[in-house]
């Protein structure tokens, strides 16, 4: 079963094609990779998921986008907070809110209505702890989220995404704001995640995709020029263009 | 002429006109001040006039001024602080959204005395509140209105949408996310907007020339439908219309004072919140 699915994918922003025709699918529990030069579509496509795209005017789909074999964009049943819930993001830029480590964690549970206060103490441990900040940040929970280290910042984002616990975590450029040593934690944190939820990772970092990946999808001007197996991708690829890319000849 | 002999000139230049600003700010307060400063006491501030408002004190003025800016306040505040959040959270850039902003920009433009004449013909007239606090707050409020909209939105489009974003991501709704992350980071700029706007409010006679102010009232305001007294029209009575305007002089710069006075310290007290709010935002 795919977890996640699109079929024969169109998006436009006003006149410009920024998609073209995607269809690819996404297994539970894999990490995916999108990988391909600026502008070339792979942030879009990464915010079809959780309908980040809906907040600007002008776009327009047309195809299907699935999760857990449902569609999420023409579908009654589904509304986007819903959705939100299931499908997490992390941003680029590490975008914690102005409020305490603990608050910042709770934010979601409480928009969602989870209030109960044993509940959410609960769950901020539990997610601060599956973003590996726990440690760093048990004593100093009623801090200012600010405080935090531009990395330890991202993993209070992505902690913040675990808390109402998704089944799909999107990240668009997870660590390309942080230093070497946040980004290997980022990396290895991504890699324990995978046992939990279904990753898509958006990067520019080809080492990046190499290490953290089981698949990798090379975006190239809004088509999806080829998807595989990450070590076939960076070993064996089937289309030149894709070979160049990963050998660092254009990008 | 070198680049760097330019670069000097250039920089003494505006060097000197900013100077000059602050020379004229100086020179406006200094003539207030020395002719009003001897008039300041304790009697001055909280006793009725006396002798066709040569003598005694201008409690009433001070009184009516502080009902009137809390009653435009109420009026302005929420309508304002509504009226901008709608435009810049709710509105995509639509012909609909500039049309608002133009709209509200012109309301900005309308002279004071053409509000005070509005008033009039609404509130005074057609709703028949006659010349009363309730009449004049309303025109106030309309008159800050625009400023309230303005303040609030130039404080909403400072903060980033990645906090926008990231609270949608988590499955909030548009509410949750203006009432818990984007309202209390924009807060203190939309204090302190609104303060600034107290002090134009504090200071505008012709709006309730027509709408509330009286010439001579011998008692206090009881209900919201009295007229008041007010610190810019008793300026503007004493110093002008007055049988004994040499006599007042003196009463007249001393209102000047206190009307100054209340706006530096508005001001001040803005700066102060604007940093106390900042700091408790980052905190909690």
């Amino acid at each position: 079963m795919n977890k996640i699915e699109t079929k024969n994918l169109n998006l436009y922003y006003g006149t410009f094609h920024a998609l073209k025709g995607i269809t690819m699918s996404v297994k539970a529990n894999t990490v995916t990779a999108l990988i391909g030069p600026s502008g070339c579509g792979k942030s879009t496509y990464l915010r079809l998921f959780n309908r980040m795209n809906d907040l600007i005017p002008g776009v327009k789909i047309e195809g299907d986008v699935l999760l857990d074999e449902k569609d999420i964009y023409n579908n009654k049943g589904m509304r986007i907070d819903e959705l939100r819930k299931k499908v997490g993001m992390v941003f680029q830029k590490p975008n914690p809110f102005p409020k305490s480590i603990f608050e910042n964690v709770a934010y979601g549970l409480r928009v969602n209505g989870m209030n109960h206060a044993s509940f959410v103490e609960e769950r901020v441990e539990t997610s601060l702890k599956q973003a590996a900040l726990w440690d760093e940040v048990k004593d100093k929970l009623k801090k200012s989220a600010f405080a935090l280290s531009g990395g330890q910042q991202q993993r209070l984002c992505i902690a913040r995404a675990l808390a109402i616990e998704p089944s799909v975590l999107l990240m668009d450029e997870p660590a390309s704001a942080l230093d070497p040593i946040s980004t290997a934690k980022i990396e290895d944190l991504i890699y324990e995640l995978k046992n939990k939820y279904t990753i898509i990772i958006v990067t520019h970092n080809m080492q990046q995709a190499g290490r953290v990946s089981d698949k990798t999808a090379f975006f190239y001007l809004g088509d999806l020029i080829e998807y595989n197996d990450t070590n076939i991708i960076f070993t064996n690829p089937t289309d030149p263009k894709t070979q160049s890319y990963v050998t660092g000849r254009f990008g | 002429m070198s680049k760097n002999l330019k670069e000097k000139i250039a920089f003494w230049i505006f060097r000197i006109l900013s100077l000059g600003v602050l020379l004229i700010l100086f020179w406006i307060l200094e003539f207030i001040f020395v002719r009003g400063w001897h008039m300041l006491s304790w009697d001055f501030l909280t006793k009725m006039p006396e002798d066709g408002m040569t003598k005694g004190g201008i409690y009433p003025a001070i009184i009516g001024t502080l009902y009137l800016v809390a009653g435009s306040m109420i009026v302005a505040f929420p309508l304002g602080v509504m009226a901008g959040i709608y435009i810049h959270e709710y509105t995509l850039d639509s012909f609909f959204k500039r049309f608002i902003k133009l709209m509200t920009n012109n309301l900005a433009g309308i002279p004071s005395i053409v509000f005070g004449l509005f008033g009039m013909a609404l509130f005074v007239n057609t709703m028949k509140f006659g010349d009363s606090i309730i009449a004049g707050s309303l025109t106030l409020g309309l008159l800050a209105l625009p400023v309230v909209i303005r303040v609030t939105e130039e404080a909403l489009i400072a903060i980033d949408d990645s906090f926008r974003h990231g609270s949608y991501a988590l499955g909030a709704t548009k509410l949750q996310t203006v009432r818990k992350v984007i309202l209390p980071m924009a807060m203190p700029n939309i204090i302190t907007g609104l303060i600034l706007s107290i002090g134009r409010v504090s200071g505008e006679t012709a709006p309730i020339l027509f709408t509330v102010a009286a010439y001579f009232l011998p008692k206090l305001p009881t209900s919201l439908f009295d007229q008041v007294m007010a610190l810019p029209y008793h300026l503007y009575v004493i110093s002008t219309s007055g049988t004994k305007v040499a006599e007042s002089r003196d009463m007249a710069y001393g209102t000047a004072l206190v009307l100054v006075l209340f706006v530096l310290i508005l001001n001040l007290l803005a700066n102060a919140l604007r940093k106390y709010l900042g700091n408790k935002v980052k905190m909690n």
